[in-house]
């Protein structure tokens, strides 16, 4: 398969003091893709995507995101990527529109296109009569369908999606996974973490971190069968168990999320 | 077999907001008992109410044979309640939150270490740490302790496992079996459907209602029609080909499969031919066993054509 690569990570290093949070993280991902990118609490998850998104440093090793390079151009990154996390992203004294226009503009599409990509999303999220809604008045899995729709508002060539879907109800969340086999039949990569294991035999690929290392990376299916696992859940605790206390002692003793 | 709990129209309004409508179930003594639904569906509300920490706007509530609302002060002596937030002493450390927890019971962490031996022994080492530098599956388990520490007849653990690994979330299932054993009555509610098989029974909540409370396998035996998992190389294709389809009843992404439900008996040389025509040529179906989700799914289909 001769596919384009969007994020590739060689020999990631990043220490804080003493503690490695990544060590020597080496993966690809690819356009188009939907990447699910687990690990338990603390293995490391949450630095790394801080890296992949330009908001944080590498200690070593070469991070290139959407062609830039995440040492010397993190605000290019950040430019071409979008970002939507677990706690909800959106401003709640806003209007629905307000929040689309606000986000557009600060990703520096013009007024034009604002407007026109606005009307747009409004029309595919039957979301016209709530236009001028105040984001607070509306419902958890509305709210979760809009940031994700303004995380993927200027067209990113990656999204990073950090838990989206915690909390919501099941209908909500299978209407949020069309939306991001949607965005990756378009062409733009989904990156995504989740702690619902059934969640992650969505993805097309998956890799395991524990400790600071990715210690599995595959598709889902190719994992079970490698693990002799019923489910990605089985592969989960037979892989990122071990090292899982000391992980979490590390991680209270530097006080890192 | 005699009740835990046995709750009966309970409603609670918040200004115009209905939390919870005509609320009615029984927990027998001894069962694990499952609360399932998603966020602002009514859980907290309904465990704040059970904890007798809220008082209801109607109906009746018998804790443990004494009502909810006359005979809280009672009842507060055999409920250990362990909420949503993280909400011990940040300040304390691990040692100082238990054997506050303790005395405010009026008992000591000696008196009851067995009950909370294999639990707290994994934080144990840490007892000189704050409690606001333990990491999250650390708090859980000194939350729990704390919550057992003065040995109640009920534990109510609202959503116990969220934004836990699930690792984390495997070894306090493994616990709450435990304690079971120990004849605590556990009243527990979660977001992830997936957890409804650790419990003997649950209850499966949507704005306010329950939809339905059963064993967890009758839940999944109940899911009325013939339901089909359907796989090919692109899913998303797949899946809007599936929707097309004139015999399709419902279709829903499940992992790295679509569950899809038909109007005919089994889906045929029409369907294959539908699929080819939409350029799925390697499309596999198979009849599939519904899960909870199959059935919370299906649901809430009906509720939906209910209130339309």
């Amino acid at each position: 398969m001769n596919r384009k690569t969007v994020i590739k990570v060689r020999e990631l290093v990043k220490k804080f003091g003493s503690f490695v949070a990544n060590d020597k993280l080496s993966f690809d991902v690819y356009e188009g893709e939907i990447f699910g990118f687990l690990g338990a609490n603390g293995a490391g998850k949450t630095t790394a995507i801080r890296i992949l998104t330009g908001l944080l440093e590498p200690t070593s090793g070469e991070v290139m995101v959407a062609g830039f390079d995440a040492c010397r151009q993190p605000e290019e990154i950040k430019k071409n990527i979008g970002y939507m996390c677990q706690k909800f992203s959106l401003y709640e004294d806003l209007t629905i529109r307000e929040n689309i226009m606000l986000y557009g503009g600060i990703y520096g599409l013009d007024r034009k296109t604002i407007k026109e990509r606005t009307e747009r999303l409004l029309d595919k999220l039957r979301f016209r009569e709530y236009g001028d809604r105040l984001i607070s008045a509306l419902p958890l899995g509305l709210k979760q369908k809009l940031a994700f729709s303004v995380a993927v508002f200027h067209e990113p060539r990656i999204v990073f999606l950090d838990e989206p879907t915690g909390g919501v109800d099941p209908l909500t969340r299978r209407q949020f996974w069309e939306m991001i086999y949607e965005t990756a039949s378009a062409g733009i990569t989904v990156f995504v973490t989740t702690h619902y294991m059934d969640e992650a035999e969505y993805c097309d690929r998956i890799s395991i971190m524990s400790d600071g290392r990715i210690v599995a990376l595959d598709t889902p299916s190719e994992l079970k069968r490698k693990y002799d696992a019923r489910s990605v859940e089985d592969v989960f605790v037979k892989i990122a168990r071990p090292g899982m206390k000391h992980s979490q002692e590390t991680v209270a003793i530097n006080g890192l999320g | 077999m005699s009740k835990a709990i046995e709750s009966s129209g309970i409603c609670k309004t918040f200004g115009d907001r209905q939390a919870l409508k005509n609320i009615t179930f029984d927990v027998n003594e001894g069962e694990i008992f499952g609360f399932i639904g998603p966020d602002g569906a009514g859980k907290t509300t309904l465990f704040r109410i059970i904890s007798t920490l809220m008082l209801p706007d109607r109906g009746s509530m018998t804790i443990l044979g004494l009502d909810s609302t006359k005979g809280y002060r009672k009842l507060r002596e055999n409920i250990g309640y362990m909420p949503g937030r993280f909400s011990l002493y940040l300040d304390l450390t691990v040692e100082e939150n238990l054997n506050f927890y303790a005395s405010v019971f009026g008992t000591t962490v000696e008196e009851n270490y067995e009950l909370i031996r294999d639990i707290y022994s994994h934080i144990e080492p840490f007892r000189k740490r704050l409690a606001g530098r333990l990491s999250g599956g650390m708090k859980q388990k000194l939350a729990l302790s704390c919550a057992l520490i003065h040995k109640p007849r009920l534990l109510v653990l609202d959503e116990p496992t969220t934004g836990v690994d699930t690792v984390s979330r495997t070894e306090f299932w493994e616990m709450l079996r435990k304690l079971k054993q120990n004849g605590i009555t556990i009243v527990v509610s979660t977001p992830y459907v997936d957890e409804a098989m650790n419990c003997d029974r649950v209850a499966l909540i949507q704005e306010g209602q329950l939809m339905l409370v059963d064993r967890p396998q009758n839940i999944r035996d109940g899911f009325s029609r013939g339901l089909f998992s359907a796989r090919a190389g692109d899913k998303y294709r797949l899946l809007l080909a599936l929707r097309n389809y004139p015999a399709t009843l419902s279709v829903y992404p499940f992992g790295d499969s679509i569950h899809v439900t038909f109007s005919e008996e089994t889906p045929g040389r029409e369907l294959s031919e539908h699929l080819l025509r939409a350029g799925i040529a390697d499309a596999v179906i198979s009849e599939t066993k519904a899960g909870i989700e199959d059935r919370f799914l299906e649901l809430m289909e009906k509720n939906e054509k209910r209130n339309q």
